[in-house]
């Protein structure tokens, strides 16, 4: 936007002036730019049909639940009641939950990465970071529902126990403490979005002008004192537009959440050590043996996730875009 | 005051400074501290997850060697032993040909973005657009391609491969688009220079000055593609026999196998989630590898 190569305005760069000196050879010039244009276009087109197509094929369920497919909790399909309550709820509820876990994590170690690690062990944790998120969610999923909600219990029991009582820990940490439930699906998760968070933080952290740091640092700051005066104020909006990135994703995953989320119906309240459900998963797993109504119930709890990732996304991906932009600018 | 300062002398301060233990010097390296501890922390779970299906995957892979690679899946879940030939070559399969389907699109509208749109408001538009596909959930992808091509032409390797092209557009059009923006500008204008077109110049200067950034880019995002699962489980169904015609006919993949073993109780289908898994992180971390060979070389090139 700003003005990034002054001499010559990009689109009618020498380019133009070439196609005007040769005589021979510009179909070939121009097939190749519709294809290029085409490409981009694809974009679009295919956002576009998701959106049409999606919300075309829910419009029965849309039509038969009215506004209580959002405000009903009761998810019945015998008796064709579907109500999406409870499973946005679960999606939002460990989507947070593996915020809490993560952003500190990410943080912690994409100023590392940035800030203290020395080149070659700064590069070795930039792979290490990278190989995390490479693995696929449903391996996540697999070591989730056979390792981590058998063993974790012990400690589920002991979180239940130990706060017993408590005023807010309490009920965050109630009774009727499961393996597979909203914490398990939320540790899975952090675990999945942290190298986005750091991967995207650590772009906007490496912005900050080198200058600015090393002011800090002439007036006596100490290293943290530095990060806090100079590197955090200057990436705080690119830092909250990853955070949100990691939050889309983590409400769209589904494999993972699927196997460890616990799959009970109707569960709405702040006990993270409760089962629960989420819409990606209830789709997974009713979608086999769903008939028309149903499917379209599912096909309509997907538009309501689609509706709710991309709005987190489009946000997040201005307010990353404004804090480059302004960085850049600066 | 100055006179002071003198007396003290400049150096001895400076000394002071660094030596002297405040607690604003003990704060920092606490907080450094704690940054490193999120970093052990992460690994974790990353040792345990890997460590687990190395541990449980590659003895079951390995047991009897050809037979994981060539059997085909027993058709009971109950059932012990191996076989996961169908799986490993409905992934190659299916992920092959979504590559073939995105890369190239992908590429092309990178090339749009930077080489023909560059900062108009129709490229911005798309740019934002690409970030925002990013985001939509794998699932949605596949009830999408649900919806507009297994509806009319049934279950099949195509439609898992459509759908997975779908994840993988935004991301290559993403890393690709970065990488031409590393391409330094005089590159473009020697070439017009000498008279060449702007699609001979693309393709013959332009593309092969990124090529090393452009393939580990998209080979990163196959290696990611080859792990989804959501979206391949609406559309290309489930057999137990290989499937080599992935145009027709229902498929399967090893993160379908994954996911529908997970669920189960007994040890023999657990097993063969374990080998499945191990065998499916070995492909994906492979394609990793490459990739990262592939940049390191272009690194030192440079």
């Amino acid at each position: 936007m700003t003005v990034i190569n002054p001499p010559i305005p990009s689109d009618q760069g020498p380019s133009d002036l070439a196609t005007g000196l040769q005589g021979s050879g510009g179909h070939a010039d121009k097939a190749f730019r519709g294809t290029a244009y085409a490409a981009g276009g694809l974009v679009l087109v295919v956002l576009g049909l998701i959106t049409y197509t999606m919300v075309n094929r829910s419009t029965d369920a849309w039509s038969h639940m009215g506004l209580d497919f959002f405000t009903s909790r009761t998810w019945n399909p015998p008796e064709r009641v579907y109500g999406i309550l409870s499973y946005i709820f679960g999606t939002v509820y460990t989507a947070c939950i593996a915020l809490c876990l993560s952003v500190p994590l990410s943080l912690g170690i994409a100023l590392f990465i940035t800030q203290v690690a020395p080149r070659v062990v700064k590069r070795t944790m930039t792979y290490v970071i990278d190989l995390l998120a490479v693995v696929p969610s449903v391996v996540f999923g697999l070591w989730g529902v056979l390792v981590l909600a058998p063993n974790i219990k012990g400690f589920y029991k002991w979180l239940s126990t130990t706060f017993d009582g408590w005023p807010v820990l309490g009920s965050i940490f109630g009774p009727n403490w499961q393996g597979r439930s909203f914490f398990t699906a939320g540790i899975i998760l952090a675990v999945m979005i942290t190298p986005i968070i750091v991967s995207l933080s650590r772009e906007v952290i490496e912005t900050t002008p080198q200058i600015e740091k090393e002011a800090a640092l002439a007036l006596g700051a100490t290293r943290w004192e530095m990060i806090r005066g100079a590197v955090l104020p200057h990436s705080k909006g690119g830092i909250v537009g990853a955070v949100m990135l990691g939050l889309g994703r983590a409400m769209g995953e589904t494999i993972a959440v699927a196997l460890v989320i616990g799959s009970a119906t109707g569960q709405i309240g702040f006990n993270v050590l409760a089962s629960g459900n989420s819409m990606p998963a209830v789709i997974t797993a009713e979608w086999g043996e769903a008939d028309g109504l149903k499917k379209s119930a599912l096909i309509a709890m997907a538009v309501t996730l689609f509706a709710m990732t991309i709005f987190v996304n489009v946000v997040a991906t201005a307010v990353v875009n404004r804090s480059m932009k302004k960085s850049r600018g600066a | 005051m100055s006179a002071a300062t003198d007396t003290v002398g400049i150096e001895q301060l400076a000394v002071d400074l660094r030596t002297k233990r405040t607690w604003r010097s003990t704060k920092s390296q606490i907080m450094v501290g704690l940054m490193l501890l999120s970093f052990v922390i992460i690994l974790i779970p990353l040792v345990a997850v890997i460590g687990t299906v190395v541990s449980k995957g590659a003895g079951i892979v390995f047991r009897d060697f050809p037979a994981w690679f060539t059997k085909s899946i027993p058709v009971r879940t109950r059932a012990a032993g191996p076989g996961m030939g169908p799986a490993i070559i409905g992934t190659l399969l299916i992920t092959g040909l979504a590559s073939a389907l995105a890369i190239p699109l992908g590429i092309l509208g990178a090339v749009y973005l930077h080489e023909y749109g560059r900062q108009s408001r129709p490229a911005r538009i798309v740019r934002f657009l690409a970030n925002v596909m990013t985001g939509v959930p794998s699932i949605v992808m596949g009830l999408f391609v649900y919806v507009i091509f297994t509806l009319r032409f049934g279950l099949s390797g195509l439609g898992g491969a459509l759908a997975l092209a779908c994840l993988m557009l935004p991301v290559v059009i993403r890393s690709t688009e970065e990488m031409l923006r590393l391409v330094p500008e005089h590159l473009r204008e020697a070439s017009y220079a000498l008279g060449t077109r702007k699609a001979r110049t693309i393709v013959s200067v332009v593309l092969p000055t990124a090529l090393p950034g452009v393939v580990s880019g998209c080979l990163l995002a196959v290696a990611r593609a080859a792990g989804e699962t959501a979206p391949l489980l609406f559309t290309i169904g489930l057999v137990t026999k290989t499937n080599t015609n992935v145009f027709s006919g229902p498929n399967t993949s090893l993160s379908a196998q994954i996911f529908r073993n997970a669920g189960e109780v007994l040890p023999a289908p657990q097993e063969r989630g374990w080998g499945a898994a191990f065998t499916l992180v070995a492909i994906t971390f492979l394609f990793t590898i490459f990739a990262r060979v592939v940049t390191s070389a272009y690194q030192k090139r440079r």
